[in-house]
């Protein structure tokens, strides 16, 4: 018998696994990224764990007085706050609210995009039309304005942000998948799997889906790279969930306290991180770009 | 009786002017015209060829035979069923009868799936048989196409020559047991080193596994090798149908005698009379209702453009051409 009968799902998942670390580690940039987003990614798992303090509770140096607006020092790595919060175990826990927020909203927006720009762009005529004007609203849709109303409607819960972040997110990733998806409808092989006897479910989650893949995985670290950018907008606006500390909310606090201008670091490490990883998550996407648009492979 | 019979069939596709061309110039819709009203049979067994130079309506024809395409008028009857009334589960039962082997090797292969899963493909999509029999059907079949399945059962499209992905091609479609082959061109893409190669496996398999086939192609010397019988296309019409004997030794239409004149002659004492061809070969938009030849045809009056013979599908076995002024070509002939 073929050896192949005897490889099964498992073999199937380290050579997905092995063909996209290949991907990523094809490029330097992307390999960079991918390392950092590791980094930032074991840092919110084990947040509770390596944060040395509670994110508001206020810390006293030895001679018993409040630590307030400390500038970073071996005791206190990135400064307090002025109320003698310590900024680096705040850091920590927010990297945790972030990376959630980033991820669920990141992974429901693809999810929703690519469902509605594969149907559209493989039935075309009367759906695809239907889902382009639903789309073509929520274009239209200012984010602000929206996530106000949704707050002042439901109060500021996270469950809320990522609702507002995904409803907002998803149309750019719709539109490029339908778009990717009209393409290789017209290939030949999209012909032979019809003329095998393929439904058209089949064709388009079993044929295409794999095709789009590339493009796909490059919009959803766009997605999760503009969720984290949008979450920190509103977190900033005071429009954030006010129960848990994100990097956005952090720069809101020091908004509040009016130090803005006295508390360089306050300001300086919250917005290092939201750059770190958002260049991150696009620096890893870049190898997709690269997969998904052959031409910009370097010859 | 016949295993497929295409009654009348034709296939029109509009051409829609963009909004621009229609402020501009006032551009109506116009037609192409790919299949004009034709008549065929084919019987079990049998091998039919269809030539035709490029844009003729060959691929037309095919899709609609395996049911991708629906006519714009006319019946495709599969053993007496019109495909175009069938029910989805009759359809299914069509596919896997009628099955499409495809011109571009490179371009009727998923590029993300692998050899095994390429032929298995068919047999999952309408599940005709458990995973472990679909293994070892696709097995047996890669095998049978020359493709040892220890070798290749793991391979992705672009790990395989062009040769070897015909012969997936050929592979993913004989594992549904078709009775039907329509081997669209499936040579014109190949490197002419290896043509011989497939279409001598295509015609070993045809033998061992009894299907029908309807093979196209725009070389002659291909379906004269090849086929029991002959259809000649001219831009949408079916000009001429006989045996492949009576076509190629006895070529009646102006169109036939001015490609069979075309194919090379491998004896170099034959001498052939070719008729001039004159004009360029158009596309059959708004054609007029006669023949589309006559405006080439060096044999052509008044009366061509505005008559037009169907060939009859009562008498498949007889050799007839779609020109109503064969005596008179023939009497000037001589
Ligand atoms: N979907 C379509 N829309 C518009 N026109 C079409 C379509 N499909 C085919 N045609 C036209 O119909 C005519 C016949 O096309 P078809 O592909 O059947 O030709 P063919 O004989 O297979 O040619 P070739 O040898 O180049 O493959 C051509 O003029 C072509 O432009
Ligand atoms: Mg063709």
């Amino acid at each position: 018998m073929p050896e192949g009968f005897e490889r099964g799902l498992l073999a199937r998942i380290t050579r997905t696994v092995g063909e996209h670390y290949r991907i990523i580690h094809a490029n330097p940039l992307s390999r960079i990224g991918f390392w950092v987003v590791s980094v930032f990614t074991i840092v919110a798992i084990f947040a509770p764990w390596l944060a040395p303090h509670e994110p508001w509770a206020m810390q006293y140096d030895s001679e018993g007085s409040i630590a307030s607006l400390r500038p970073p020092s071996l005791e206190f790595p990135v400064g307090t706050t002025h109320l003698g919060y310590d900024l680096f175990s705040q850091l920590i826990l927010a990297t945790r609210t972030t990376l959630i927020i980033g991820a669920v909203s990141g992974f429901i927006s693809i999810v929703i995009g690519a469902n509605i720009g594969l149907v559209a762009g493989y039935y075309g005529g009367k759906i695809d039309e239907i889902l382009m004007r639903l789309t073509d609203v929520l274009y239209g849709m200012p984010f602000l304005p929206f996530i106000i109303i949704l707050i002042a409607l439901f109060g500021r819960k996270l469950e809320f942000v990522i609702l507002a972040i995904v409803l907002i997110i998803w149309r750019t990733s719709a539109r490029v998948i339908r778009a990717q998806t009209i393409a290789i409808k017209q290939r030949q092989f999209i012909t032979a799997a019809k003329a095998r006897g393929c439904s058209n479910l089949r064709i388009i989650y079993r044929h295409i889906l794999p095709n789009v893949l590339p493009l796909l995985l490059l919009y959803a670290a766009f997605n999760i790279a503009w969720s984290i950018i949008t979450e920190a907008s509103a977190s900033f606006l005071g429009f954030g969930d006010g129960t848990t500390i994100s990097w956005g909310g952090m720069l809101y606090e020091l908004w509040l306290s009016g130090k803005t201008r006295v508390a360089w670091w306050w300001f300086a490490a919250p917005s290092l991180c939201i750059i770190t990883l958002v260049t991150s998550l696009v620096f890893v996407s870049r190898a997709y770009e690269e997969v998904a648009n052959p031409r910009l492979r370097k010859r | 009786m016949a295993l497929l019979e295409l009654n009348n069939v034709s296939r029109h596709f509009e051409l829609r002017p963009g909004v621009v061309e229609r402020v501009l110039r006032g551009g109506k819709t116009r037609v192409i015209k790919a299949v004009e009203a034709i008549n065929l049979s084919v019987a079990k067994d049998e091998i039919l060829g269809i030539a035709g130079e490029s844009g003729c309506g060959k691929s037309t024809t095919c899709s609609m035979v395996a049911g991708l395409l629906p006519p714009s008028s006319g019946e495709v009857l599969y053993r007496d069923r019109n495909v175009g009334e069938m029910t989805s589960s009759e359809l299914n039962d069509h596919r896997r009868r009628v099955q499409m082997i495809f011109q571009d090797p490179y371009e009727s292969l998923n590029p993300r799936f692998r050899v095994s899963d390429i032929v298995s493909e068919g047999p999952r999509a309408l599940r005709l048989w458990g995973e472990r029999e679909i293994e070892e059907q696709v097995a047996a079949m890669l095998a049978g196409v020359g493709l040892p399945a220890g070798k290749y059962w793991d391979r992705y499209p672009h790990e395989l020559s062009g040769g070897e992905r015909q012969r997936v091609g050929i592979a993913s479609a004989l594992v549904m047991k078709p009775e039907l082959v329509v081997a669209d061109e499936p040579l014109s893409m190949l490197d002419v080193s290896i043509r011989a190669g497939i279409l001598d496996l295509l015609k070993e398999l045809s033998r061992q596994r009894n299907f029908a086939c309807i093979y196209v192609s725009h070389d002659l010397s291909i379906l004269a090798n090849i086929a029991d019988r002959l259809l000649i296309m001219y831009l949408g019409q079916a000009v001429e149908v006989g045996s492949v004997h009576d076509v190629i030794k006895n070529p009646k239409h102006p169109y036939t005698r001015a490609l069979i004149s075309a194919v090379p002659v491998p004896d170099p004492r034959v001498k052939r009379s070719p008729p001039k061809i004159v004009g360029e070969i158009s596309r059959p938009v708004d054609p007029p209702p006669g023949c589309r030849f006559a405006s080439r045809c060096p044999h052509a009056d008044q009366s061509c453009s505005e008559v037009f013979i169907k060939l009859d599908t009562n008498s498949p076995l007889a050799h007839q051409a779609a020109c109503h002024r064969l005596e008179q070509i023939n009497s000037e002939a001589t």
